[in-house]
């Protein structure tokens, strides 16, 4: 199975690649850009085969190690 | 009082550290591997700076849970000196010894230069030779040193007196245009509630020979030793 973790700097928190990105998208012409955010995509595959398990594991991992919540919003998928 | 100087993949300022406390201060000091986890015959680990682990995930998140900085947390809890300095100052963060987070500049580059840092609190361990509101300066090097607290909790590091450096001019100034990086409130220093656990972007061991432009920061080490 796999996990997929979609890692964005959370809402009020400055995001200075995002703010360059959305710059240089402008400047490119693309007029309507309100904002950007520039975050993190992380796959973890995992032998379990119990979904359930995996959500849980998922929010473990999240917690102990992959996500800061202080800086970091997240969402995560489980695929199998 | 002895020293020790934790050592990840990925450090640079370890041996500097170590020089400082051996060759300047006179101190027992040892490298700690950061496997290790009995630390029990110190009196002091300094988490120096580098890029542990690459940065890799966030800086100093991969370090926050190797044998060594689980064992500084009982460390920490019995009473015993923890202090991290730029990437050390991130470890600890991510370890939850100390509050906050520290995100990438505000302006997107490395910054690399001496700067003037105003002492807040002149009462704890680490501060107690200089004076309040003193302006000292030492180096700072970084990509991510910009601090982030919640307001709450930044409103009662104040009232205990948490904050302990923070960045301003030579005549003490501090405002947006002495900040570096965008910290929260000018934020270069910051202890626990037992002060007992320090962290601060900038670099006290590479300032304790005149020959390198300051030696201000042979005051905070010296503070300890005492």
């Amino acid at each position: 199975m796999l996990i997929k973790f979609y890692i964005k700097p959370r809402k009020g928190v400055l995001d200075p690649q995002g703010r360059a990105v959305s710059e240089s998208l402008k400047s490119l012409g693309f007029s309507d850009v309100k904002d950007v955010k520039v975050g993190k995509y992380i796959e973890v595959y995992i032998e379990n085969k119990d979904k359930e398990k995996a959500i849980e594991e998922a929010k473990e991992m999240a917690k102990k190690a992959l996500v800061n919540d202080l800086i970091e919003d997240y969402e995560f998928e489980v695929v199998e | 009082m002895k020293f020790g100087v934790a050592v990840y993949p990925g450090s640079n300022c370890d041996y500097d550290t170590y020089y400082v406390i051996r060759d300047i201060l006179k101190k027992e000091v040892e490298f700690v591997d950061y496997r290790e986890s009995s630390i029990e015959k110190f009196d002091c680990i300094v988490v120096p700076g580098g890029f542990s682990f690459g940065d890799y995930l966030r800086p100093g998140a991969i370090a926050s849970h190797t044998p060594l900085t689980n064992a500084l947390k009982e460390f920490a809890e019995k009473g015993k000196f923890v202090i991290g300095i730029c990437n050390g100052f991130q470890i600890l963060t991510e370890a939850h010894l100390l509050p906050g987070a520290l995100l990438p500049n505000n302006h997107g580059r490395f910054v690399c230069k001496h700067q003037y840092l105003k002492v807040e609190n002149d009462k704890t361990p680490f501060t107690k030779r200089l004076s309040k509101s003193q302006v000292i300066k030492l180096p700072i090097a970084h990509h991510d040193g910009n601090y982030f607290v919640d307001e709450e909790t930044l409103k009662k590091m104040e009232e205990k007196g948490q904050i302990i450096l923070r960045y301003c001019d030579k005549d003490g100034n501090v405002n947006e245009n002495t900040n570096p990086n965008g910290s929260i409130s000018n934020i270069a220093g910051v202890c626990n509630e037992k002060f007992n656990v320090f962290g601060l972007m900038p670099h006290p061991e590479r300032a304790c020979e005149p020959l390198l432009g300051s030696s201000d920061g042979l005051n905070l080490l010296l503070s300890l030793i005492e």
